[in-house]
């Protein structure tokens, strides 16, 4: 076993380790300690994968930004010290079900693809991820120069990159926001008009 | 012989397979020590500065001279404390909440180059993965907050989350001011950019970047809840804050992970914009980095190239130093803020600030191009540098496989902070 498989090994069994106590714990504060062990560790398989932007990104979205924002809102919504979730058996044999049948697409799709499958590196299908430094390359693909793949078509390195769909996102994100706290706000005003 | 291997896997060769694996654990031991000491040392500058301050002495006795032991005689005391879990706290949480303090600050160190080629992991966006690192900090915090049990102690926590997310913002926006003027995110090479003059330091590249320092140090002083914003602490309303129910070895683990980020955050300042390992004189850091090429390519003395590097690293630790000293300075002269006025000191004023700031070093280059035909008053590398990768993934593309493999080796064993040097100049 080389040294990157057994750390590959480590971090997914902590991430898998994480997400089954966060649904076995009952304290929300526990939740969210064990989401940040298996959230941290997907950043450390992302790392290991030579993803470091990716990685960087899960740790900052996931960890320093939404944990802390939902461990902040236990805080100032908790009625109790400790406030706990208790879910009852049907729930359980609900989303067990669920968990099942999710289980069960991984599965097949995992098992119809050929991973063993040797593809052989050429100049045509070069790996960024084997050249290292995956940075660079994916911001240069946000403006269009792609070395990996032929975009523009007929062997021109510049397109339109994924600008335009990467704006799309941010301004869609953006409306919901917009959207949230305008719902957010009709309901106090009527609240106070009744 | 010792000094000429480019890195210390190349050192550990002759280990076959484990040379990683070594290579892995000395890098991990040489940064425990630096974050061991960086606490150690800035302990007892915290101790010295304050008494002089306050028209005291500050320690004098362990340790002979100036005290200089007093930190380690304060660590065998804090060693041999009970330690306490308060019979409220969630016992588990309030154990691992000083752990993942200490871990947070500590695995910024693995990004954060000391000198040219000196970091643990070389990685090409090193300033995202550290500002992404650093804010897990706030998360043991808020845990510690919680789990104890204590008023004082959730009110420290809820205040310092709601510090936290909000001085997030600037801090990012801050940092992302000298990336604009550099056009990386890889510490190493936007410490590279900086050598010559220190009118080359990108503190003087434009008034944008001059203003987003003093904004960006003023943020990084909250962000290690450091007065005049301790109020997650504030000993003097909330006893201890997050840390009232801790003692002994847990309770110095919060304040040892607090000193290690006070050097990393400064560290990141004078990569950023105080030219990180350059000196500031040009002549000097040619000398120098002539003298690294010349170890590196193998034409000149190996053991010169090294002691160029270790001057390099004593001229980052100083700046870093500098800064904490400033963040101690500050800390004993200013008041604490009450908890609206931080707030509004964030919202209100710093992330318009740098925002404006942001907008202005994106403005700064097309207005310089449109009037005197360049993008900076010193060099411009952000163009240069967007020019030549799109020549080189154009070369990519005509290249052979023979040709590829050699650039994945290649891409193995430069040093990525080399890139940037052979750009810029």
């Amino acid at each position: 076993m080389s040294g990157e498989s057994f750390l590959f090994t480590v971090f997914a069994l902590l991430t898998c380790l994480g997400a089954v106590a966060v649904v076995l714990s009952q304290t929300v504060v526990r939740m969210a300690f064990w989401l940040v062990i298996s959230l941290g560790s997907t950043a450390a398989l992302f790392f290991l994968a030579n993803a470091d932007f990716v990685g960087a990104a899960q740790l900052l979205i996931y960890v320093g930004g939404t944990l802390v924002l939902l461990v902040f809102g236990v805080m100032l919504t908790a009625s109790g010290p400790y406030m706990k979730i208790a879910t009852s058996t049907g729930e359980t044999v609900l989303a067990g079900l669920l968990g099942l049948l999710f289980l069960f697409v991984v599965f097949a799709s995992l098992s119809g693809v050929k991973w063993r499958a040797p593809v052989a590196i050429s100049a045509d299908n070069v790996s960024t991820g084997a050249v290292g430094n995956t940075l660079r390359p994916l911001g240069l693909s946000f403006l269009g120069a792609r070395p990996d793949m032929d975009l523009a078509g007929g062997g021109k390195v510049s397109s339109p990159g994924y600008l335009l769909p990467f704006e799309i996102v941010s301004i869609h994100l953006l409306v919901v926001l917009i959207g949230a706290s305008y719902l957010a706000r009709a309901k106090r005003r009527a609240d106070r008009s009744s | 012989m010792m000094f000429a291997a480019q890195s210390i896997a190349d050192f550990f060769k002759f280990l076959g397979g484990w040379q990683y694996v070594v290579a892995a654990i000395i890098h991990a031991v040489l940064l425990v020590h630096v974050f061991a000491v960086c606490p150690f040392a800035f302990i007892w500058l915290e101790r010295k500065v304050s008494g002089r301050i306050q028209d005291r002495l500050g320690p004098t006795r362990v340790g002979g001279l100036f005290g200089w032991l007093q930190s380690l005689a304060d660590g065998i005391k804090l060693v041999q404390k009970e330690d306490l879990c308060p019979p409220a706290a969630d016992s588990m949480l309030f154990r691992s909440a000083p752990y993942v303090v200490c871990v947070a600050s500590f695995a910024a160190f693995m990004v954060l180059p000391f000198s040219h080629g000196w970091v643990a992991v070389a990685a090409d966006c090193g300033l995202f993965i550290i500002l992404a690192i650093l804010s897990l900090e706030v998360f043991g915090i808020i845990m510690a907050g919680y789990s104890s049990g204590s008023k004082w102690s959730l009110f420290g926590g809820m205040r310092e989350a709601a510090q936290m997310v909000s001085y997030e913002i600037p801090l990012a926006i801050c940092a992302l001011v000298p990336v604009v003027a550099a056009g990386s995110l890889n510490l190493g090479e936007i410490g590279g950019m900086q050598r010559g003059w220190f009118g080359y330091w990108f503190l003087f590249h434009d008034p944008f970047t001059f203003i987003a320092f003093f904004v960006y140090f003023v943020v990084a002083t909250a962000s290690c809840k450091r007065a005049p914003f301790d109020l997650a602490e504030a000993e003097s309303e909330l006893v201890g804050g997050f840390h009232t129910e801790y003692s002994g070895m847990r309770w110095s683990f919060f304040f040892m992970g607090e000193y290690a980020s006070m050097f990393a955050v400064c560290g990141i300042a004078s990569i950023l914009f105080l030219g990180g390992w350059n000196t500031g004189i040009g002549p000097v850091d040619d000398a120098l980095y002539a003298a690294r090429n010349a170890s590196a390519d193998g034409s000149g003395s190996a053991a010169l190239g090294y002691l160029a590097n270790v001057l390099g690293a004593f001229v980052f630790a100083a700046k870093a130093s500098f800064g904490v000293f400033v963040q101690v300075w500050l800390r004993w002269t200013l008041p604490r803020l009450r908890i609206d006025q931080v707030m509004t000191t964030c919202l209100k004023y710093l992330v318009p600030i740098s925002c404006f700031l942001f907008l202005g070093a994106i403005v700064w280059p097309l207005v310089l191009s449109s009037l005197f035909g360049q993008t900076s008053w010193t060099s411009g590398p952000l163009g240069d540098l967007v020019a030549d990768e799109v020549r080189e993934s154009q070369f990519y593309r005509g290249a052979g496989s023979a040709e590829l493999s050699r650039r994945v080796d290649a891409a193995e064993s430069v040093p990525a902070a080399s890139l940037g040097e052979g750009l810029v100049r």
